[in-house]
């Protein structure tokens, strides 16, 4: 049984984090330089980490499997990114970014831990515009703010639909400074295939080059994954193509706890599926809430026909008249349900009757059609794209779709792991979201976790290593890891099946998406834990795989990310089975107030549930760590 | 959704640059894709015609991609001559087959220009991007050090256009458009990007020298002005901010001549 001591640490909430920063071991500035870290993955988070980590004199090893960490899916963020920093003087606060966030979660988060992102929530901002981000600004050369889901206030900082780009060139720019002073060591197109632990702490990993096959064994003095979400899972979802789940799951299966694996987000603002083609489901921001009405036809009859030729009277604005007080800008999962919902009823619209209108004619009225163009013009023209569709002239038509994973591996206030030396952050942790994530919190966390609290808390565990033990890449459980890896690749090689990895994909996309999407049932679990077991026996039997493993080779890779999606979906649909109730993303049916809405058991589930791995074929242990309320009384979380 | 009128499935030949390592030759192989939905995307075209592969026993083609939603700068084809197809201002991913007429041979090869080696199929090796960036594209701001966000303020034309110009993808159209296969509109869009915020005016002369002489030494080609690049720009980044490097660089050279230190060493440590 695993030892989860979240190390939150003593005294009144908004003291914690500087009290822990006054309290923590430090290494000083001459050994700094005999410690080395390896980062892998390269988007908000671990840009930022290795960069600040550099700065601050560690050896850092960056490892990315991209071509560039500038193509990171941080890049692909477009909203925003929130701050407590009360600019528009509408009443922000760090404690009232930390209770929305907080509240956000539907009460599934460390209260410590979202104190402390509300907190450094203004220094991130700070530190962006030094590094020259260009964020949107009013005529006199301020900051210019918007809103989002789940928060009354304007808190939101922008750079047009392309935040999450700017944020990451910023982040990209840090660390290319770095590596071009030689204090980063810069492995592109290097996937991290194992975890090495020796002695029961994390000292090094193992990857292989994607351009030639090598395998490569790496010592480190401590670990950091930041290695983003898991939502390709589901085959369809935002993410971009090649993000996985590799190396938290590879992590996982060497022994580090994953929390809450059940909680993913369902965006409400995504373009419809349309066939069996697709590859990628394409994100409208959440911001476009703010002057999109997202409305059905009040009546089936009428969801074939032009909306233009439905009159107001005819039409369910059904945020707005079920959440009057936060409307079009309700939370995803409370947006994303009610979308559900209206379709269920029969009153979705396009071709497949799963869709529902954005509508701008209301903004385009009161603003004019160029006010809306400078506000969000590229995403209107990527709808175009895509849907061939002028949203100018005709309203949006939009569905649910995956788009982040709340869950991640445990992590303590430290975001540091069960397996001490290894460290996760951004959305490959579990720590801050709870059972749901607001709008413009993502961006929050990664650079977060990676400017301001890595940076601190990794010289607590540093300390206590000694200068120049980390252990030669030649021992006995690097080279068990090395084979273990070996083995993989020429077992889905030697399969020599007849189907391709996507054949797979596809499958366990629409098994996840049925049973374990935006609602789930007992009955409907425990279906899916059949039919993923079936899938991964067939996946293993008859899996095709081209080509070698010395070379380029995308079929390998894909296949090793899909072998890792399949057994995580099991895990997933297991966590969402054992909790019983319903909480944010996590809508169990039978567990629903009558109005539909999430019931929550915090008798029974305020708490975190941290999964162990036991061996192939084992059932994995659920481990605990109760979620303590001292500051917030845990609440039904209302919208209305 | 199908423009009225548009049939329901396409039949295009797909002729694909084939090479299975940077020192191999490569050619030419032609692909039929059948009975397709013009609302696929190019790149979804490429899945289907590998997964054909996968089972027919051949090696699929290998191209890059990952975001499929025209930001991150990784999909890099060009169609019928074309980096990143037919139409302005959108990369690989967000071409569809509607763009394409039934019964189509589709030419697609590799980004080609010297600094940017072909590793294999339609990938190529664009690092050297990154080495132009390390060189000096970056604002020296070691975290924690900032003041506040609103203590310096910058007009909202600066930063529009600061941000026209930091849309950048780095995704090397620019380079694989030019006759000479120059980098100039990504050095540019960097160095005016950066050069415009008023966070970045220390270290401007530094940054346009370190950045445009790197790009030289790299094996990027000189501008001649043909505005190849802006036209491939799947942001549309313009030609404009060439000139802005010009004028920088110019002034930077001739103002490295009196500095007191060389302004392509130093500046970097922080």
């Amino acid at each position: 049984m695993a030892k989860l001591d979240s190390k939150i640490p003593s005294g009144p909430l908004a003291e914690k984090w500087r009290k822990h920063k006054s309290e923590i071991k430090l290494v000083n500035p001459a050994n700094k330089r005999k410690y080395e870290a390896i980062v892998v993955g390269a988007g908000l988070a671990g840009s930022s980490a290795a960069a600040t980590l550099a700065e601050l004199g560690y050896k850092v090893k960056s490892f990315v499997f991209h071509d560039s960490p500038r193509r990171a899916h941080s890049i692909a963020a477009q909203g925003g990114i929130n701050a407590a920093k009360n600019y528009q003087n509408d009443g922000d606060s760090v404690y009232r970014l930390f209770y929305d966030t907080l509240k956000g979660g539907d009460y599934r988060a460390r209260e410590a831990n979202v104190h402390r992102l509300a907190e450094v929530s203004v220094n991130i901002i700070d530190q962006c515009v030094a590094q020259g981000v260009p964020f949107a600004r009013e005529y006199g050369g301020l900051l210019a703010n918007r809103s989002f889901g789940g928060a009354q206030v304007s808190r939101t900082f922008y750079a047009r639909g392309q935040t999450g780009q700017q944020l990451l060139l910023g982040a990209y720019s840090a660390l290319s400074r770095m590596v071009g002073q030689g204090a980063v060591e810069l492995f592109t197109q290097e996937e991290m295939c194992d975890l090495v632990v020796v002695g029961g702490q994390a000292k090094g990993i193992i990857t292989r080059n994607l351009v030639t096959g090598e395998i490569r064994r790496w010592a480190a003095d401590a670990v950091i994954l930041a290695t983003g979400g898991y939502g390709n899972v589901f085959n369809l979802s935002t993410y971009a193509r090649g993000s996985n789940t590799t190396a938290i799951w590879r992590a996982y299966k060497r022994g580090a706890c994953f929390g809450n694996p059940c909680y993913t987000q369902i965006h409400p603002t995504c373009i419809p599926v349309t066939g069996d083609y697709q590859s990628k489901l394409t994100l409208m921001s959440e911001s476009l809430r703010n002057d999109g009405r997202i409305w059905v036809p009040k009546r089936k009859e009428d969801c074939g026909k032009d909306p233009a030729s439905i009159p107001e009277a005819d039409r369910d604005y059904y945020l707005e008249r079920l959440y009057p007080s936060f409307g079009n800008l309700a939370p995803r999962d409370i947006a994303s349900r009610a979308a559900k919902r209206v379709c269920d009823e029969g009153r979705g619209i396009g071709e497949t009757g799963l869709g529902v209108y954005l509508d701008f004619s209301e903004a385009i009225n009161r603003l004019g059609e160029a006010a809306v163009r400078e506000r969000y013009g590229n995403l209107f023209a990527i709808y175009q794209e895509i849907t061939n569709e002028n949203a100018y002239r005709t309203p949006m038509r939009i569905y649910p779709a995956v788009h982040y994973t709340m869950g991640g591996l445990w992590v303590d206030y430290n975001l540091m792991s069960n397996v001490p030396g290894l460290f996760v952050l951004g959305e490959a942790n579990f720590s801050d979201h709870g059972a749901n994530r607001l709008g413009a919190s993502a961006l929050m966390q990664g650079l977060a976790d990676g400017y301001f609290v890595i940076p601190y808390t990794i010289g607590d565990y540093l300390a206590s290593q000694k200068p120049g033990s980390r252990p030669s890449a030649d021992g006995p459980e690097f080279r068990e890891a090395e084979a273990n890896v070996r083995g993989m690749n020429q077992r889905l090689l030697g399969a020599n099946g007849t189907q391709p990895v996507s054949h797979f994909h596809k499958r366990l996309g629409h098994i996840m998406w049925q049973y374990c999407g935006m609602s789930r049932t007992r009955e409907g679990l425990q279906q899916a834990l059949r039919e993923l077991a079936t899938l991964r026996e067939e996946f293993w039997a008859t899996v095709k795989v081209p080509g070698s493993a010395d070379t380029l080779n995308q079929s390998l890779e894909k296949a090793g990310r899909v072998a890792d999606f399949i057994e995580l979906g099991e895990l997933m649909c297991l966590d969402a089975l054992t909790r019983e109730e319903s909480c944010g993303g996590h809508f169990r049916e039978e567990h629903q107030y009558p109005d539909g809405e999430c019931k929550r058991d915090d008798e029974r589930y305020a708490h975190v549930a941290a999964w162990e791995y036991q061996g192939p074929g084992k059932e994995p242990l659920r481990n605990v760590e109760p979620l303590n309320y001292e500051f917030v009384k845990m609440s039904l979380r209302n919208y209305k | 959704m199908v423009a009225a009128g548009s049939p329901k499935t396409i039949s295009v030949t797909l002729r694909v640059w084939r090479q299975a390592a940077p020192n191999q030759a490569g050619r030419f192989v032609d692909y039929p894709a059948r009975d397709v939905s013009p609302n696929m995307s190019f790149l979804e075209l490429l899945d289907v015609v590998n997964d054909q592969l996968t089972v027919t026993g051949e090696e699929p083609i290998a191209f890059a991609h990952d975001c499929r939603e025209g930001i991150c700068g990784t999909c890099s084809l060009v169609i019928d001559g074309k980096p990143h197809g037919p139409h302005q201002g959108v990369a690989s991913c967000q071409t569809y087959l509607r763009s394409f007429s039934d019964g189509a041979v589709i030419t697609v090869e590799p980004f080609r220009a010297q600094p940017f080696p072909v590793v294999r199929d339609l990938v190529t090796d664009r690092s050297a991007f990154d080495k132009i960036q390390q060189a000096g594209g970056y604002i020296t701001a070691r975290a924690g050090s900032a003041p506040d966000a609103n203590a310096v303020p910058v007009p909202k034309a600066d930063a529009e256009l600061a941000m026209d110009a930091a849309q950048c993808i780095g995704c090397g159209a620019c380079v694989a458009a030019c006759k000479n296969a120059s980098a100039m509109l990504f050095v540019a869009a960097k160095v005016s990007h950066l050069g415009l915020m008023p966070q970045g005016q220390p270290e401007r002369d530094r940054r346009v020298l370190a950045m445009v002489n790197t790009a030289d030494d790299l094996g990027f080609g000189s501008c001649t002005n043909q505005y190849e690049c802006s036209a491939a720009c799947p942001k549309l980044i313009s030609h404009d901010f060439i000139a802005r490097l010009n004028r920088d660089f110019i002034g930077a050279t001739f103002r490295s001549g009196f500095a007191a230190t060389p302004a392509n060493t130093g500046g970097g440590a922080g």
